[in-house]
């Protein structure tokens, strides 16, 4: 008897600073953020009044970028997921030997974040070769540009969030139990069978995890496009930011920040209800 | 019937098997090539003051890379911050990822959900609340102590990640036998467990590290008028970035690399150490001879 309580009591002491700082710098400032959002904003000072009208405000002069931000980072977690899969399955089970050097895939993040982002403008830049082949294809017209479109946005965004997305796909590859594609194999399944019926499925949590891991930070992404974007493809990041830092209105700053995190938290539920919640709580390894 | 196949459809066979190699060496390329514009352009010598389209070869930048006061002071910033959050974070979060491994109690789910929703939130929600929080309270102000809480804040989630996968592959075996030797749990603590987890702690203060000396978005809304690196570079990119930024970028890198390489060798030693059995092998000598002495 005295023993358990002494380690659950220990239990809790190793918990108490990570969890009070949680609490108190996360948790509570949420709920701040919150009441923020009911300030009404009288220029130079901000009482708490339960001024909902903030948020019909905010959405409705700031409805397009809300839109686009949702826009931009599905596209952007597609395009992720239809460049991570073959990328992850060939680390998985095509690289033999190589597969370590394949993990180079995790390099960008050992360069500066904003760096590379830059680096975008000069390989997405008019006199840059990457623009040359785009028009020799006809991709792009002859007097077509790339930086400074929403394809330019969307091609960063993808950048920035694909090793987000192979590596738990990967990992999910990895752990597959190789004998259960000899078995569909010796049941004469074929390769496309064989892939849709054994490895996408067992692959799934991979996949779920990934999407999120790219979705959530990407919606939220505003480096993207004000580096490589125009004003006619800011994302309700770069709003948030303005609002916040250069213009001062916190109540309609905090009350868009707010909505954003709600309608990513609802889209995160219904998904996880839908592709199992395993990806994100249970196996930690599958989630970094 | 590789003998009757012509050369084209020998070709198409090859493609066939190895498109899905092909597919990801290609990928790869894609996450490389930046990092490629990021080297070559550090020895570029650009005629205005935008470091984008290559105008010639100088090593001058490489010469002067810590010849800008500004970009030496936000450097320096953002190191020490990054080593005090990492500190901070690697022992909370170890203490945190102990608790959950070795322990069954009240509000333990409570605790994992805490865990894990600060790494589903996006980082201008955080960033936006904990400025709105600062606001709100008045205090401290924004400067490097609100950066130094914000750092902390978001590492945690990350270290008890990465330690707890370490620790859920524990064979606790190793410390019955310390405490059949007669070590205390403090000892045993010492001698056995810490030099087992360790690797899991220090590839999780790397991770802290890498992110805290990395972070913008949150940085950007706590700052106050303290410059990190990466605030340093946002500033500077409408008036143009300069080339030591990316030298210093290359330096980071090289850093970075070859302490993953570390990391992942001592991992490597560790998993050779966990997967000896008290039964086929004895423990480290040094430690049984510490033990022992006890």
């Amino acid at each position: 008897m005295g023993t358990t309580l002494k380690r659950r009591a220990g239990a809790y002491a190793l918990l108490a600073p990570g969890t009070i700082w949680l609490v108190v710098f996360f948790l509570i400032p949420l709920y701040f953020l919150g009441r923020l959002s009911l300030n009404e904003n009288l220029g130079t000072y901000y009482p708490f009044n339960w001024h909902w009208q903030n948020y019909s405000d905010a959405l409705s002069l700031y409805d397009t970028q809300f839109i686009r931000s949702f826009e931009y980072s599905i596209v952007a977690t597609l395009i992720c997921l239809l460049l991570a899969y073959p990328l992850g399955y060939a680390i998985a089970f095509k690289a033999g030997k190589w597969r370590h050097a394949m993990l180079l895939v995790v390099a960008p993040f050992f360069t500066t974040y904003l760096i590379r982002t830059i680096s975008w403008v000069t390989i997405l830049s008019d006199e840059s070769p990457v623009v040359d082949v785009l028009k020799f294809l006809h991709i792009v017209g002859s007097d077509g540009h790339i930086l400074a479109t929403p394809a330019a946005v969307v091609s960063g965004l993808v950048y920035n969030y694909l090793p987000f997305m192979v590596l738990p796909i990967y990992a999910s590859l990895e752990r597959l139990d190789t004998r259960l594609l000899e078995a569909a194999k010796d049941l004469y399944a074929n390769a496309a069978t064989t892939f849709f019926k054994v490895t996408l499925p067992l692959s799934a949590p991979g996949v779920v995890a990934g999407t999120l891991l790219t979705f959530i930070p990407a919606t939220g992404d505003y480096v993207n496009a004000e580096f490589l974007g125009s004003s006619n493809s800011q994302m309700i990041g770069n709003v948030i930011q303005s609002l916040y830092l250069k213009q001062r209105e916190y109540p309609a700053a905090a009350a868009l920040s707010f909505v954003l995190m709600a309608i990513i938290l609802v889209i995160v539920l219904i998904y996880i209800r839908f592709a199992g919640s395993e990806a994100l709580m249970g196996e930690e390894g599958t989630a970094i | 019937m590789t003998a009757q196949m012509s050369a084209p459809a020998r070709f198409w066979s090859w493609l066939r098997e190895h498109a899905v190699l092909i597919i990801g060496v290609l990928v790869i390329v894609y996450m490389l090539v930046p990092i490629g514009v990021i080297f070559f352009f550090s020895f570029n010598n650009p005629s205005g003051r935008y470091n984008f389209t290559w105008v010639g070869f100088t090593l001058d930048h490489w010469k002067n890379v810590f010849g800008l006061p500004e970009l030496n002071e936000a450097l320096w910033t953002s190191i020490k911050l990054a080593l005090l959050a990492t500190l901070i974070s690697t022992v909370v979060g170890t203490m945190m990822a102990l608790a959950l491994v070795r322990h069954q109690f009240f509000g333990r789910r409570a605790a994992n959900f805490l865990i894990v929703i600060p790494m589903a939130t996006p980082e201008i929600v955080m960033g936006s609340s904990l400025l709105s929080f600062f606001l709100i309270l008045g205090s401290p102000a924004l400067g490097f102590t609100t950066l130094l809480i914000a750092h902390v804040m978001f590492c945690i989630s990350f270290v008890v990640v990465v330690v707890r996968s370490r620790l859920i592959g524990f064979d606790r075996r190793l410390e019955e036998a310390a405490r059949d030797l007669g070590a205390n749990s403090f000892e045993t603590f010492r001698l056995v467990t810490l030099p087992l987890i360790l690797p899991g702690i220090f590839g999780g203060a790397m991770l802290a590290f890498a992110l805290s000396i990395d972070d913008f978005v949150i940085s950007n809304f706590n700052s106050g008028t303290t410059v990190t690196f990466p605030l340093y570079i946002f500033g500077a990119f409408q008036r143009g970035v300069p080339v030591e930024v990316n030298c210093i970028a290359m330096i980071l890198f090289g850093i970075t690399v070859a302490a993953m390489a570390f990391t992942t060798i001592q991992q490597r030693r560790a998993e050779k150490m966990a997967s000896i059995r008290p039964d086929q092998e004895e423990l480290p000598p040094a430690a049984v001879t510490e033990i022992a002495a006890t």
